[in-house]
């Protein structure tokens, strides 16, 4: 676990500078935790003087809802079936054109160089040597059409096609029964998903939107697709993919967002 | 369960002897719901900025709960064991003690006619708070339904895969928000004429606090 962990602080991925990572993170954190709930807080004057105490901005509140946060990680995970499957849908029902959507412009999306990235592999796995976009696409290729639903609450149609997640978690020898997989994405997103989600038959490492090389907007080179999780579990722009015990959490999880938000 | 049937005697003397109203079940769970009600609606109007399904409807800052969209979620989903789990008690006393047979039935049309012309007309009787009149009737067993197609219809949007069934059923996950919409819609509706109304009567109050 150790070992792990420090070999993911010393390791940066491939063509992010770690520099601009550190700062990136530094304007995101005062915006985490506290600040959330005292700027919640300003808002809930009518709560505060209901119940004439400071039950809504205190670190009380915060606390419970972070408790029954992770309580419905665990119904959420009881709930999940790998059997049950998302709905697909025909062609026709295709979103056009489907939304980009990140928390920046589409213009400030990362720009990757498909011939010199690579995936990088870490953790508990056989194989950890890193995979080039053309090895990838020599992989047997799976389709889904399927519904991308965002945690604001609007959805859209997606095609996507690529190689199915537990074959290549298979492929590299992972091991299986660890409890994570840990995404890190080239402009400093991250997420971390449950193994058994990473094991659905529909959660796919995806190289292509529509049959076409996967665009900018959508995640070049590579997106994993999990249409049992809402869209901010979906990452784009992938260079990295761990398989731990241990939770890294995520961009938007450490935020407050919940964990699991399985759909 | 007792004291609901002593409600039913019609005991006249005395103060202290007069009929109970509520009991005590009824008002626990009451003022349970209107606390899970207050934080359920106050969040999920934050949740409904993030992605507004009308141009025109919006909801400013200080009506919602939770400050921007994680924390609301947060609420949301905290507040949802509380309406349920106070629900499904709520519904099952009715039920078995056959409360809500007793209260909210017979509706009748005719009798709804005539005790809302009554009503604005300011000559509804309000000596019994035991006995609903027929308007009450229909508002009470309106406000029930409401709130079981507003848990289901929030079910199939929390859950469009695991639950897709109940999804399908509200005609898929876009139109399903649609009907949280609106069932939180006919619920608000009903707590704006609920209250006012609790207001003007305010024996009707007392009575969900102290039962009498």
């Amino acid at each position: 676990m150790v070992t792990e962990k420090s070999a993911r602080t010393k390791k940066s991925p491939s063509g992010v500078d770690p520099k601009l990572l550190i700062k990136d993170a530094a304007k995101l954190l005062p915006q985490s935790s506290r600040r959330m709930f005292l700027r919640g807080a300003a808002s809930l004057g009518a709560l505060s003087m209901l119940t004439g105490c400071d039950i809504v901005d205190g670190p009380t509140s915060e606390n419970v809802l972070r408790v029954i946060s992770r309580f419905n990680d665990k119904v959420q995970a009881l709930l999940f079936s790998d059997t049950t499957l998302a709905p697909e849908y025909p062609e026709s029902a295709i979103t056009r054109p489907f939304p980009f959507n990140a928390y920046y412009s589409e213009d400030e999306a990362p720009d990757i160089d498909g011939d010199n990235w690579q995936l990088e592999i870490g953790g508990l796995v056989g194989n950890k040597k890193p995979w080039t976009l053309a090895e990838l696409n020599r992989l047997p290729e799976v389709s889904q059409i399927t519904r991308h639903v965002c945690v604001e609450g609007w959805s859209a149609i997606g095609s996507w096609q690529g190689v199915r997640l537990s074959e290549f978690l298979k492929l590299i020898g992972a091991d299986t029964s660890a409890r994570y997989v840990w995404f890190q994405c080239a402009e400093g997103y991250s997420t971390t998903i449950d193994m058994p989600t990473a094991l659905h038959p529909q959660t796919q490492l995806t190289l292509k939107f529509d049959h076409r090389t996967l665009p900018t907007a959508y995640g070049f080179p590579i997106k994993i697709r999990i249409p049992t999780k809402l869209g901010f579990k979906n990452p784009k722009y992938v260079t990295a993919m761990w398989v731990q015990n241990n939770d890294a959490g995520g961009y938007w999880e450490n935020q407050g967002y919940n964990w699991f938000s399985g759909l | 369960m007792t004291l609901e049937a002593t409600s039913n005697l019609p005991v006249t003397t005395g103060r202290a002897a007069k009929p109970l109203v509520h009991p005590r079940w009824v008002r626990i769970t009451h003022w349970i719901n209107a606390l899970a009600v207050f934080m359920m609606i106050g969040s999920g109007w934050q949740v409904y900025d993030a992605s507004p399904l009308f141009r025109a409807v919006y909801f400013p800052g200080p009506i919602t709960l939770g400050g921007w969209l994680a924390g609301a979620l947060l609420w949301h989903f905290a507040a949802m064991w509380l309406l349920a789990v106070n629900l499904i008690v709520y519904v099952t006393l009715g039920i078995a003690t056959g409360r809500f047979r007793q209260k909210l039935f017979p509706i009748r049309p005719r009798d709804v006619w005539n005790d809302f012309t009554a009503a604005l007309r300011g000559k509804l009787s309000h000596d019994d708070l035991a006995v609903y009149n027929a308007v009450q009737r229909l508002l009470y067993l309106g406000v029930i339904i409401a709130a079981i197609v507003i848990v289901l219809s929030g079910l199939s949007i929390w859950k469009p895969v695991q639950l897709k069934y109940l999804t399908d059923f509200f005609g898929g996950y876009d139109i399903a928000r649609y009907v949280h919409f609106f069932a939180m819609s006919s619920i608000v509706a009903f707590l704006v004429i609920h209250i006012t109304l609790a207001l003007l009567v305010p024996k009707s109050l007392r009575a969900m606090i102290f039962g009498r």
